[in-house]
Order: structure tokens, then C-alpha cells, then sequence
């Protein structure tokens, strides 16, 4: 099983993907999530702690992903 | 024209933004002030040459947050009249990037209304940019890098 992140701007070119199969059973901790990523090529780019939406809203480290949930790893945003 | 106070606009766009078009959008018969704040493409950061600019977004999400942000400052300030637009995709130097029209019967809130929409945007809307820079180079622009702390969106429910 694995868990599908949406990547974007540098994350994205990092891992090389805009849409990433991550190998980690849902339902999981974002945390947990995000260690396995920095064990992926390219994870060398994310902080322990990166920013992540789950169906599009904030979360933090201990919350838990559901199978079928939008993940999105996300870069330090820059808008404006 | 509507007299409804809040969001009347709020969109993530690829073309350019009108700044008439939202001037309109929140002109009404009430209104003594409209404050416009425009963000565009400066030709230099941090000492390098800027020739351009890419703005990528989550889009949906970006959509939301984008409105979400206009909604709660317009929350906290009774009478203001929001329509704002986000651009993503390339930008050439001095292109409107963000365009903020913030109108209340008086200026205070205007001014103070703009103001606090596009600091609360760049801390919490997923929109990244990527500089050009003179010798062919291009990078994505971390703002967590240049502050002494970085901050974070605020956590909501999953």
C-alpha cells in the first residue's frame, strides 16, 4: 500500500514528481508520513517538520491520514 | 451593483488582472474609500538581478485560502467591501502578481483592511514563486530563509 502526496514548486522538482507514492500504510501520522519521504531520494529537501494539508485545510504533525485523503506536502509558501 | 459587505470577488487567475475590474467590483453607493494594493515583479531580490517571475499554485486549495483570508479580515471589520485576484503562471518585470481592492465607507478600514489581507495571504495561501535571474538561472523563493523565525499557517481540522 502507499499514500499519494501532491507536490509542488521545489518539493516537486526535488523528488522529481508532482504526484508521489509514498510507502507507508493509511491510515497514518502525518509525522510518520513525512519520515518516510526523507528516506525517499530527494527527501533530503524536507524539514522534520513541513508544512501539510490534508483535504486542503492545515494540519500538524499528529494528525492522521485516511485512506483516500488529499495529501499535500508543501513547500514554504511565497505568494503575493 | 450589489450593496452586500465581505467577499463580492476573490479567484486564483492565469491572464492579467484588471485593477478596474475590481475597482468596480467593490465600488457602491456607501463607499468613501477603496484602498488598491498591488503587488508586482521587482527586478531585484536580495542583490541578484530579477528578469521574471513563475507563480505556481495549489490551486483549489490556494482558491480557498484565498477567500478564507478575505473572509476573516472582512469578519473583524464591519462595511468592507473585498475583490482580490492572485495571478500564477509566468510574469514579465512590474506585472500585477496580487491585486487586493478593499472599500469601506471610510479610509481607515480600507487602508487597514488591505493591509492585513496581504500579510495574512503570504503567510497561508499555497502559491510559490520562482525568480529568473539575469544569467539564465532559476530558483523558487523560500521566505522562510531570509526571516529570523519562520512562521507557519495557522492549524485547522483535518
Amino acid at each position: 500500500m502507499s499514500v499519494s502526496v501532491l507536490l509542488f514548486a521545489s518539493y516537486a522538482d526535488a523528488f522529481g514528481a508532482r504526484r508521489l507514492p509514498v510507502p507507508i500504510d493509511a491510515p497514518c501520522a502525518v509525522h510518520d508520513l513525512v519520515s518516510a519521504m526523507r528516506a525517499l531520494p530527494g527527501g533530503h529537501i524536507l524539514p522534520t517538520e513541513p508544512l501539510v494539508a490534508v483535504n486542503q485545510v492545515w494540519v500538524d504533525g499528529s494528525a492522521t491520514i485516511g485512506a483516500g485523503d488529499e495529501v499535500a506536502v508543501i513547500p514554504p509558501v511565497a505568494g503575493g | 451593483m450589489s450593496q452586500q459587505d465581505g467577499v463580492v470577488h476573490s479567484a486564483i487567475v492565469a491572464g492579467p488582472i484588471d485593477l478596474g475590474r475590481l475597482y468596480e467590483r467593490v465600488q457602491a453607493s456607501g463607499i468613501g474609500a477603496v484602498s488598491m494594493f498591488v503587488g508586482t515583479v521587482r527586478d531585484v531580490n536580495e542583490g541578484r538581478s530579477v528578469t521574471g517571475m513563475d507563480y505556481e499554485a495549489y490551486e483549489s486549495m490556494a482558491a480557498a485560502e484565498l477567500r478564507a483570508v478575505a473572509s476573516e479580515v472582512c469578519a473583524q471589520m464591519p462595511g468592507l467591501r473585498v475583490a482580490l485576484e492572485h495571478r500564477v503562471g509566468t510574469l514579465a518585470l512590474g506585472e500585477a502578481s496580487v491585486v487586493i481592492a478593499a472599500a469601506h465607507p471610510h479610509r481607515g478600514p480600507a487602508i487597514e483592511g488591505a493591509r492585513q489581507i496581504i500579510e495574512a495571504l503570504k503567510h497561508r495561501v499555497p502559491i510559490w514563486k520562482r525568480e529568473h535571474y539575469v544569467d539564465g538561472e532559476r530558483a523558487w523563493v523560500d521566505p522562510t530563509a531570509s526571516r529570523a523565525r519562520a512562521s507557519r499557517p495557522p492549524v485547522g481540522d483535518a
